[in-house]
């Protein structure tokens, strides 16, 4: 487990890297730069400014020096909010997005699966239809469709949440909703179909022989098995929700990181594009680390490592 | 047979007792009678062997009796299933539970799918135990420990442990057997137990069966289509044909003396290696379709005697012996002259 690990670590240290480099290339082929809007700047202030920002050295100089900033984990001060850090930016941002992400993942994932369970025991029945049903409108309804829809109806006509910001669990109803449901239906969709075809495996069979009682055979004997595919598709859900917790962000304004990452396009910001990037793909990446470890604790059979005088 | 210890089945303690089971199920394509009315008694430290072909209902006979029967296709029509005096067909599902497991276990025929293989073999031993009886985790696996041991898994301690994948074919129908016995059963009913497996591993189980037998009194329903494997380790024998026992008996006399055109049609579809020139002689045809089986004897369109009355009337259950009946028409008395006209 632990060479595993170790391996595992390196790889991600080298994923990370390739981010890295790939958006400091495409940051720099986007045409214009920090100091072009619609006022023109003064050529010698603006010179003035690149030395202070050191753009004006060559780029695999600029490299170098970014590429120590991540090591270190300082990316500087931004350049469009001079009195701000990118550092102080991540840590205000970051803490709202991760609770709005993860909150999301939980509520798919405990609804999702009890949908699912409960759509393939009722195979055919009323209860599967409707929770099919429901998948459907679920993976197909965009997030920012159903978040306007969730505004209009709950927050506006019917007034019974709070519309915007995230500053009470009241508040947080409404985009968790709005995130969460395409993942929910994805997870109930595949939690019912995996859970057919396990509940009519001999082992299923061999615990009912056994006389054991039927929540005991669904949570320990089914489940546990039937979760697998959708294990394997959190790691890439995992992705979906981050971003989509940009667009919610927005909608909601909330507070988290999302906003800082898509103005800091906008603006070339070029600290913030960096820092909220790579700080982005390095979570996404242990993420998906995590989610290969529960894998391998959830079926035996797949050895995360390679044992010696295992049959 | 010759050199085997001859197994005494002194015991007259009817355990189970089987009358009249029909079963159905409910598909697409309409209604099919896969058990039509079968009955038999078994008595205790006894193996009754159902042998047939494929789809002749065996199988579900076996389901039947454990409860095991798929919900809600299929349905047990008619008939009773008596376990020691109590009435099975008609219990409710918590009811059932009290028994499955405990007083009658089941063996699967494929040891590679019976296992889940996401949890520990030590784990699955036990939640029956656990389940039923009142046992601490020590002492659960004190016991697993031993069945193991009784299977002839070589260090059942550190086994225990292991999952499903890291054991041989062999070895997972073993732990297999030790599960279904470690509640210690009087009933086990074991569905072609040795199909899945190669034919040293088979006689391996077979022999295991008799050992368990000889110390554990127990009573085995042996389902299969192997009557190498009937021959072995059967007390008496139950021919299926087209959900019906056509015949049952004695081992001996099924197999010396078997009344029954099918029988003698299967022992006959039997590679014999001591004879070498005589070529095998299946039995042409195929079994009728249980969607409308036959008003007749369901065997007439494959039958080399079949007569007039066969086509239109279900024989009578004809005596033999005291333990060999057989249903055809060939008994009847009436019938007696064509057949040595023939």
């Amino acid at each position: 487990m632990g060479k595993y690990i170790v391996k595992r670590f390196i790889m991600m240290i080298a994923t990370i890297l390739i981010i890295a480099t790939l958006t400091f290339v495409l940051m720099h082929l986007i045409p214009g730069s920090p100091f072009e809007g619609e006022r023109t700047t003064n050529p010698t202030i603006q010179a003035n400014l690149e030395k202070f920002y050191k753009l004006d050295e060559p780029l695999h100089v600029q490299y170098l020096s970014y590429l120590k900033s991540i090591v270190t984990f300082d990316f500087g001060p931004s350049i469009k909010k001079p009195n701000e850090s990118v550092n102080e930016l991540l840590a205000r941002g970051f803490p709202i997005s991760f609770e709005l992400g993860m909150l999301t993942i939980l509520v798919a994932l405990l609804s999702g699966i009890i949908l699912g369970t409960i759509a393939a025991l009722r195979h055919n029945g009323l209860v599967d239809y409707f929770a099919m049903t429901f998948a459907v409108i679920g993976i197909s309804v965009p997030n920012f469709v159903l978040a306007t829809l969730l505004i209009q109806q709950l927050a506006v006509t019917w007034d019974l949440l709070p519309a915007a910001t995230w500053s009470s669990p009241l508040h947080m109803i409404l985009p968790i909703i709005a995130l969460a449901t395409g993942p929910t239906a994805i997870i109930a969709r595949l939690t019912r179909s995996s859970m057919l075809e396990v509940l009519t495996q001999d082992y299923i069979k061999m615990a009912r022989a056994k006389g054991l009682s039927p929540v005991r055979i669904i949570v320990r004997h089914a489940l546990r098995n039937a979760l697998m595919p959708v294990v394997t598709i959190l790691g890439t859900m995992l992705a979906g929700i981050l971003t989509g917790t940009f667009v919610i962000e927005r909608i909601f304004a909330i507070p988290g990181m999302g906003k800082y990452f898509v103005e800091s396009i906008n603006n070339r910001d070029y600290p913030v594009i960096m820092g909220t990037t790579v700080f982005y793909s390095s979570f996404l990446v242990f993420m998906l680390f995590i989610v290969d470890i529960v894998y391998g604790l959830l079926d035996p059979r797949i050895k995360l490592h390679r044992k010696e005088g295992d049959a | 047979m010759n050199g085997r210890k001859q197994k005494k089945v002194s015991s007259h303690v009817k355990v189970l007792q089987v009358d009249n089971l029909q079963v159905s199920f409910r598909t697409y394509g309409g209604e099919v009678e896969a058990v039509r009315g079968v009955s038999f008694d078994l008595y205790q430290g006894e193996t009754l062997a159902i042998v047939g072909e494929s789809g002749c209902g065996k199988s579900v006979t076996s389901n039947a009796i454990m409860g095991l029967i798929p919900q809600p296709a299929g349905i047990i029509k008619n008939g009773s299933v008596v376990f020691k005096g109590k009435e099975l067909t008609g219990m409710t599902k918590p009811q059932l539970r009290k028994i499955q497991g405990v007083d009658i276990s089941m063996i699967f025929q494929d040891p590679m799918t019976a296992l889940n293989p996401t949890l520990t073999i030590g784990e699955q031993l036990t939640e029956g135990l656990r389940t039923h009886k009142k046992v601490s985790k020590q002492e659960a696996k004190q016991k697993a420990i031993e069945m193991l041991a009784l299977v002839g898994i070589p260090n059942p301690t550190e086994r225990l442990k292991q999952f499903p994948h890291q054991f041989s074919g062999g070895m997972r129908q073993r732990i297999v057997i030790a599960i279904a016995l470690i509640c210690e059963p009087e009933l086990l009913i074991a569905d072609e137990p040795t199909t899945a497996l190669d034919v040293t591993i088979q006689a391996q189980i077979l022999e295991l069966f008799e050992e368990i037998q000889q110390k554990t009194d127990i009573s085995i329903i042996l389902i299969t289509h192997d009557l190498g494997v009937v021959a072995k380790i059967a007390d008496r024998i139950a021919v299926m044909y087209a959900g019906k026992i056509v015949e049952i008996g004695d081992k001996r006399a099924i197999f010396y003396t078997p009344e029954h055109p099918y029988t003698k049609g299967l022992l006959n579809s039997v590679p014999r290696l001591d004879l070498v020139e005589e070529e095998l002689q299946p039995i042409d045809g195929t079994p009728p379709d249980l969607f409308s089986p036959p008003k007749g004897c369901p065997f007439t369109a494959r039958c080399p005697y079949a007569m007039e009355v066969c086509d239109h009337v279900y024989p009578f259950t004809t005596t033999i012996s005291e333990s060999h009946s057989v249903d055809c028409w060939l008994q009847d008395k009436r019938a007696k002259v064509l057949q040595e006209q023939s």
